[in-house]
């Protein structure tokens, strides 16, 4: 490919560009401004909670008609925080993340000219740019923006007599799905041909970096479970738009009865949780991933148990599909299937202790460089423990029934799969910035941006879970109707503190980001002294990543301070330094990991 | 406007930001060992702070948490939550403290070596089946438990009550003398018919709608939910039960209620928490102090005034329920 030398113009370059690491940075950058969006919403609708029902200039100058005299509309709110999570879960944690970093990674990590299609990712990012045009414009409509929880439930989502944002509103929301969807399923079958079939020499599947590993099996879950809620969401616009009766039965609204028989709201929760839940780790997996590659190179030691990393992986990616129905125990399903739900996904605890021991392993007896990226990847390791051992509460039926959609819900999956995906999305940026664009991003502003980040969001989740534990429901518009609630008010307001400094906290990263790009210090070759192929590339972005052949991989991405003597920790270095590029042969007599 | 106002602001705050770049030194970029030994300590700061907040939330904010379960099934949900929540606390406590301390210990310098150490059987057998045996318990009392409290086939002389959702309100309806609910459908809603009761049934003339839920305490209570519209889901968080409404089925949810809403009131954590909850409405300004009741509440989003949709449960003495029931009209006396 790289003989191919064709004349590369603005639109080429920048805009249609084929090149992987071009359509990594721009879904790293659209990704970034639906994330300010959605955290924008999340501080709106919060300061609602903290404040009921009180008047805001902030409100009046961005809800447009649907606050009176800077109050915000109940639906108003309910579109808030649909948006909030749609936004969140898919385009800044799904494509963002996912699109950004396998896009830049995989073609660099395994050794290879770029992905398997070219042209095919560069679909891959269009359509999620343009998923994510409609999406901003179902904001504008004039009912409002789809209202029914990210979840879209029916019949709530279906009937705009319900909620009116279940009108235009929830119409563009579906086809932005489903363009979003379309964009994901090319993007990571791209990911699958491009990491089995373009491995550059020596790169068995067992030297791949956790990372690749990460992404190939997210990309596999992706693929096995987005249609299923393609499906769904084609059901659903056929209920609306022709009358059919998938998921609709025995409905009596505004005063007349409608012709929907025999469907059934419950199958429209199992087509969607059988994404929905493993979309979770659609969004954690990469995360984890990249924390492995971050925590390993900035303790200098050689990830703990990496084979029993790749297990995990790939017992949590095939449990994930099986465990949707813990979203429903109370739903009206049968029973027994709860029973069966619970068990699977009880087991999940199991490798999800194992990462997390061995992260906590990796680091002990280390030698650890507390750049940004690592103290993010500390960061995520400490929010998935914590968010993590509340899904052994949730897990279960019997204690699920009663903290079900409250508080205690939105705790323990901000934490677990919110904030940790967040922390390995930053930590990844801060440690792939200067293969993104040359340049280094300061440190000072990343310190103050993680502490700030870490304390907000514990400010923010811990003590929500015992608002979930006094019972009070989410995406309660307020709770002065309930006076039984009226103790968590002050609880509320410190929470909406936390979450508006952290969310504001957001801009030190947004401009240490852009002015790095432009003004940051210039990087050499290999800043962080990291063994993986990506790193032998040169600094300025070329067609094809390397001048030349591309690299023999000759050993795993881990040999970190390995020594003469294993037997002996402060023997020398074997190569000489603290760590040995892939590309390096081993010695004679030297043993492979 | 406004908003174009603050987008103005932002911008401007933007770009004198911007200009102020000009003369910051931005060439620190990758961690020196003084960073090191900073932020290894800042980490320990950290885990101060985390500790106090944790521990701060679950000693002082114990008040708020839902007092214990005032039906008979779910002193087990409070058993197995006490046990849960002792492990997960434990952990969380180990774990975090191996988290950040090591991040402490184990700050880099030039002159450390890292131990190169990538892989023990023996400790990954230990952290593999040290959690699979303790979920091993977790997961059998809670599936004993769920299938404890789902079980309404062994109640022959439940209560039959239906619960009825619509947007925004909860009605229900009791099932009468033979203890059988008459069918319903929403094709049969008309006028003050408002549950669509299949009048044509036997079994619907002996049954009572009502606004407000009494039930006796002691007995079964079986109850039976509808929706006529969108998904609601009938929280009563007091008796640790929930289940969804769902448009087209009945789903089922059954508890016996223990104490009475008069023995509940003096029960010493209601007292607490009622005392505090009228402190923060006295201090508010509310004229209507709050006092103790039962609630079923609605806990699937349901449209706008989904945040106050809920029914006053009230649980008496059989003999009081008798009473009240008694007082109830029948749907044969009501529709014509």
């Amino acid at each position: 490919m790289s003989d191919h030398h064709h004349k590369e113009t603005f639109v080429t370059k920048y805009i249609f560009s084929q090149d992987h690491k071009m359509i990594s940075k721009q879904f790293l950058v659209t990704g970034m401004f639906m994330g300010i969006i959605g955290v924008f919403m999340s501080m709106l609708f919060r300061m609602q909670i903290a404040w009921p029902e009180q008047s805001f200039s902030l409100f009046e100058a961005f809800l447009g008609s649907h606050q009176t005299d800077g109050v915000m509309d109940p639906d108003m709110y309910l579109a808030l925080v649909t948006i909030h999570g749609t936004i969140m879960v898919f385009f800044v944690l799904t494509a963002g993340l996912s699109g950004t970093f396998s896009n830049l990674l995989i073609p660099l990590q395994i050794g290879a000219r770029d992905m398997a299609s070219g042209f095919l990712n560069m679909v891959s990012y269009w359509l999620f740019f343009l998923s994510s045009v409609v999406m901003v414009i179902s904001l504008f409509v004039e009912a409002g923006p789809a209202s029914a929880g990210w979840t879209i439930y029916p019949p709530l989502s279906a009937l705009p007599q319900a909620i009116p944002g279940s009108g235009a509103g929830m119409t563009l929301w579906l086809v932005s799905m489903a363009i979003f969807i379309a964009s994901s399923l090319i993007g990571s079958l791209n990911y699958i041909v491009t990491i089995f079939n373009l491995r550059t020499k020596g790169m068995k599947m067992t030297r791949l970096p956790l990372t690749m590993w990460a992404f190939f099996i997210t990309a596999i879950i992706g693929v096995v479970s987005f249609p299923v809620l393609l499906s769904a969401a084609l059901l659903l616009i056929f209920d609306r738009s022709f009358g059919t009766s998938f998921f609709l039965s025995d409905i009596f609204i505004s005063g007349e009865v409608l012709h929907y028989q025999g469907g059934s709201p419950v199958l429209f929760e199992h087509l969607f949780w059988f994404l929905g839940h493993p979309e979770v780790y659609i969004v954690l997996l990469p995360a984890l991933g990249i924390t492995s590659e971050i925590i390993s190179t900035h303790s200098r030691k050689p990830i703990f148990g990496y084979r029993a990393m790749i297990g995990s992986i790939m017992a949590i990616a095939f449990l994930s599909t099986i465990v949707w129905g813990h979203h429903m125990f109370i739903s009206g399903m049968n029973p027994f299937l709860g029973s069966v739900f619970t068990f699977t996904t009880v087991l999940i605890a199991i490798p999800s202790a194992v990462k997390a021991f061995n992260y906590i392993t990796t680091l002990w007896k280390g030698n650890l460089q507390l750049n940004p990226a690592m103290l993010f990847s500390i960061g995520l390791v400490s929010t998935f423990v914590t968010g993590g051992l509340t899904g052994l509460v949730l897990g279960d039926s019997a204690l699920d029934i009663n903290i079900h959609d409250t508080y205690f819900v939105v705790a323990h999956f901000h934490l677990v799969m919110g904030v940790s995906a967040i922390f390995g999305m930053y930590a990844g940026i801060y440690h792939w910035f200067p293969k993104m664009y040359g340049r280094l991003m300061n440190k000072a502003m990343g310190y103050w941006h993680f502490w700030i980040t870490i304390i907000c969001a514990y400010g923010v989740f811990f003590p929500m879970h015992f608002i979930g534990l006094a019972g009070l429901p989410r995406r309660y518009y307020s709770n002065t109707a309930f006076p039984m609630f009226d103790d968590v008010s002050d609880t509320n307001v410190v929470i909406t503190y936390f979450a508006l400094i952290g969310g504001i906290g957001q801009i030190i990263f947004l401009a240490n980001f852009f002015i790095s790009i432009y003004r940051g210090e210039k990087s050499s070759q290999n800043p962080w002294n990291s063994n993986t192929l990506e790193w032998t590339t040169p600094v300025e972005h070329i067609h094809g990543n390397w001048p030349g052949k591309i690299p023999e991989v000759h050993r795993w991405a881990y040999d970190y301070s390995k020594k003469v003597d294993p037997e002996d920790d402060n023997s020398d270095y074997l190569h000489g330094k603290d760590w040995v590029s892939q590309t390096v042969p081993l010695l004679p007599g030297e043993e492979p990991s | 406007m406004l908003a174009l106002f603050y987008i103005f602001i932002g911008v401007a705050i933007g770009v004198s930001f911007w200009q102020i770049t000009r003369v910051l030194n931005l060439r620190e970029v990758i961690a020196t060992d003084k960073d090191n030994s900073n932020q290894g300590k800042y980490a320990i700061f950290f885990m101060v702070f985390f500790y106090a907040m944790m521990i701060y939330c679950l000693i002082f904010m114990n008040v708020l948490m839902l007092p214990e379960s005032a039906s008979f099934e779910g002193e087990h949900d409070d058993n197995l939550f006490d046990i849960s929540f002792w492990l997960i606390g434990i952990v969380q406590f180990i774990m975090q403290f191996l988290i950040f301390y090591f991040t402490f210990k184990y700050r880099g310098s030039k002159d450390k070596k890292a131990k190169y150490f990538a892989d023990s059987h023996f400790l990954e057998l230990i952290w593999t089946i040290t959690p699979a045996l303790v979920l091993v318990v977790l997961i059998s009392y809670g599936l004993w438990q769920w299938n404890n409290i789902m079980d309404l086939s062994d109640e022959k002389d439940a209560v039959v009550i239906e619960v009825y959702s619509q947007q925004f309100r909860w009605d229900a309806r009791y099932a009468g003398e033979d203890n059988t609910l008459g069918l319903g459908n929403v094709n049969y809603i008309k006028g003050i018919n408002t549950m669509g009761v299949d009048m044509t049934d036997k079994n619907s003339l002996d049954d009572k709608q009502v606004t407000e839920l009494y039930l006796p305490k002691g007995k079964k209570i079986h109850f039976k939910f509808r929706s006529q519209d969108v998904l609601h889901s009938a929280y009563m968080p007091h008796f640790r039960a929930q289940m969804n409404c769902v448009p087209g089925m009945v789903t089922e949810f059954g508890f016996t209620p223990k104490y009475t809403t008069e023995e509940m009131r003096l029960k010493e954590e209601v007292i607490e928490k009622t005392n505090g909850i009228n402190k923060i409405r006295r201090a508010k300004g509310e004229e209507e102090m709050y006092e103790f009741n039962y609630l079923l509440l609605c806990n699937k989003i349901c449209g706008a005034s989904h945040y106050n949709m809920q029914m006053k449960i009230t649980v008496v003495e059989q003999d009081e329920y008798d009473r009240w029931i008694a007082k109830q009209p029948t749907l044969a006396s009501v529709i014509k």
